[in-house]
């Protein structure tokens, strides 16, 4: 029988966590046995039958996977272009397609008997995921969180907090998702040997960016199947927003070697790439640099200092200054393109899905779905276009009443 | 004008823990980051040491997001991106000082990519132009070291690596080979900052390092007090004090000093 996620499928990363030239472990000292005892761990668990199983029936009977695809027919008419299949991430179970590298992880962290958990999170869905697996199998979750995502996602604050994990509010930098990741890598070097860090997107030191893609490729390997069984053939692009890029990583991950897919991602272009207001890490070569961010390398948005520089995204999880290795090395190998959409595209999106389907979609999803608008249009009426709808809108109400109200 | 150096970096490094040795004493490294409180102010501090009879110096760069860095230093540092430092301004802080009569060996410390936007090879240059004797980089382990290793081995700049309480025997070894200059021991597992009691395993991880390294051993991590210090004597050669030192220059160049020469005197 076909282990439930493979590995080792593709050439990257290497035995040193490098795609090419990006990813590799920049971390203190103190983390380097860590990440040793994990990569060792997260091997010896992917071997073993028994984890492969229990996460299986934890993603079939919990998650509630397969998601479907759904035939947006109503927005590919409105559109009059290429025929648009979503992939439904927003019907997993706590909303996102979070919760597939969370149980992954929290299983992980089971078994190599950390008790203790901590993560970080940017919209709160990777926060949600975490306390909901910890919660499922009895760990302490203790998460990270900038304030000023916490005044923005409240009501994922709550549920944090109902599923039973400590939320940490911080007030470093720029009270964002980069600053959540500092104080959890500095909670992970204090607590190492009992701590398990439940890192939430494709980046970070090796072996997080290959793990979490792994647990994610999930999102790919259904799609696949699924779009040649309700479609007859592949599709001719995959579309999928960008932040750290996990739910990215995975819906590509199984297409990468059908050539005549595009893969494309879409980023964060918050106010417009030309104030420097934005999260589009490949679209502004002024700022966004191959450097060092949170351990691994990839394009990073900084000044000529070498200083990180705030972003801005109205989607507080595409709000983030680096990228995962991985989409920097497809980008560099030219396999995936990368766009981006501003807020203003993102919201209008959102409303779009919205009205022609029925469907509210996260603010960062919308992001994938304002690609599709740009682009559906320009394509034959029989092309494909599979959009990787990651995530659901309703932690986003507030932030997109507010919005709409203040562009009347 | 600068001095033409007679010693590398890693030469004069050394020559900072023969001395200690024959005073049986470990050697004083305060650090001290470049524009905190003021650019001005962290300079006269860190000459006001220099004159207190400390044996060297870890000159901090400050950066955006300092991982290792507990809530002192990540305080002192975002105010001295406030106040304009780059890295450019840390290299000629160094100038500075050596101008105004600081003899000690400094060594930079900063995070990784505040060096690759300058530049390693410049970096590296530049450092040893301006007087700099070594390089610290707490995000650069030594399997990802090779690019800044071999500037640093060709200009004869130390380049510090870390060992940590977590670090297994097959580390220490492989540690001990990369370092050049001195190795920088983490005493805890955690972040810098000042703490009340170091750890009670501390000796027995200095014996379990000592057995499979050769090169001075710097502790760091939690020292703040000349109690503390004085313990430093024939455990370690040298060791590290930052948070506090950090901590008194909010109070001005005077509180420095004073600490400074305390922490100093203890080990008489």
């Amino acid at each position: 029988m076909m282990a439930y996620i493979q590995t080792d499928t593709t050439s990257v990363p290497d035995a040193r966590g490098y795609y090419g030239e990006f990813g590799g472990r920049f971390v203190p000292e103190t983390l380097i046995p860590a990440l040793d005892e994990l990569t060792a761990a997260y091997h010896e668990a992917m071997n073993d039958p028994a984890f492969q199983q229990r996460l299986a029936d934890l993603q079939a009977t919990y998650t509630g996977r397969p998601t479907p695809i759904t035939y947006a027919k109503r927005l590919s008419e409105h559109l009059g272009g290429a025929q648009i299949y979503l992939k439904r991430e927003d019907l997993a179970h706590t909303g996102a397609h979070k919760i597939n590298n969370a149980l992954g992880q929290a299983l992980l962290a089971q078994r190599m008997g950390k008790q203790r958990v901590v993560a970080e999170t940017g919209a709160g869905q990777h926060g949600v995921a975490s306390a909901t697996a910890s919660a499922l199998l009895g760990l302490d979750c203790h998460v990270y969180m900038g304030t000023v995502d916490i005044a923005r996602q409240q009501p994922n604050v709550f549920r944090m907090k109902l599923l039973g994990a400590e939320v940490i509010p911080v007030e470093s930098g720029s009270k964002t998702l980069k600053d959540a990741i500092n104080e959890a890598i500095r909670d992970w070097v204090t607590n190492v040997r009992e701590t398990f860090y439940l890192l939430g997107s494709a980046l970070g030191p090796h072996p997080y960016p290959m793990m979490v893609r792994d647990f994610q490729s999930v999102i790919g390997v259904e799609a696949r199947r699924q779009i040649v069984e309700l479609a007859g053939r592949l599709p001719d692009a995959c579309i999928a927003c960008v932040g750290g890029g996990s739910n990215a990583i995975g819906l590509f991950h199984a297409f990468r070697d059908d050539e005549r897919v595009d893969l494309i991602g879409v980023e964060a272009g918050g106010h417009g790439i030309d104030g420097g207001e934005h999260a589009a890490r490949f679209a502004d070569p002024d700022i966004g640099r191959p450097g060092v961010l949170h351990g691994t390398r990839s394009f990073v948005m900084q000044d000529t200092d070498g200083q990180i520089v705030n972003t801005h995204s109205v989607s507080a999880g595409l709000d983030y200054a680096s990228v995962g290795p991985e989409h920097a090395y497809l980008r560099a190998q030219e396999r995936a393109y990368y766009t981006y959409a501003t807020d203003e595209e993102a919201l209008a999106a959102f409303q779009t899905l919205c009205r022609l389907e029925g469907i509210i979609p996260a603010l960062e999803s919308s992001h994938a779905v304002a690609e599709v608008i740009k682009r559906a249009p320009h394509m034959p009426k029989d092309s494909i276009i599979l959009v990787n709808l990651s995530g659901r809108g309703d932690k986003d109400l507030d932030t997109v009443m507010r919005e709409l109200k203040l562009n009347g | 004008m600068v001095e033409v150096k007679q010693l590398t970096g890693v030469e004069t490094i050394a020559t900072l823990f023969a001395r200690a040795r024959e005073q049986n004493r470990a050697a004083f490294l305060p650090y001290f980051p470049i524009g905190y409180p003021t650019y001005e102010t962290s300079l006269d501090a860190i000459q006001a040491m220099a004159e207190a009879g400390v044996d060297g110096f870890e000159i901090g760069v400050p950066f955006s997001d300092p991982l290792a860095d507990g809530p002192t230093i990540q305080a002192a540092t975002q105010i001295a991106l406030e106040n304009g430092v780059t890295v450019r301004k840390c290299l000629d802080a160094i100038q500075t000082l050596r101008g105004r009569g600081v003899t000690q060996p400094m060594l930079l410390m900063s995070y990784l990519n505040p060096l690759l936007a300058y530049g390693v090879d410049r970096f590296v240059l530049d450092a040893k132009a301006v007087g700099a004797d070594g390089l610290i980089v707490p995000d650069l382990p030594p399997e990802e070291a090779a690019l800044v290793a071999d500037a640093c081995a060709r200009e004869g700049l130390a380049l510090v690596f870390f060992l940590a309480p977590t670090s297994s025997d097959e580390r220490i070894t492989l540690v001990n080979r990369y370092a050049t200059g001195f190795i920088y021991v983490v005493s805890l597992t955690g972040v810098t900052g000042a703490r009340t009691e170091l750890p009670p395993d501390l000796r027995e991880f200095i014996t379990r390092v000592r057995a499979k390294a050769d090169k001075p051993l710097v502790l760091g991590f939690g020292i703040s007090t000349p109690e503390q210090a004085s313990s430093m004597n024939g455990l370690v050669d040298g060791f590290i004090v930052g948070s506090a030192l950090v901590k008194a220059g909010r109070e001005g160049v005077d509180a420095v000093r004073e600490l400074a020469a305390r922490l100093r005197r203890a080990l008489d």
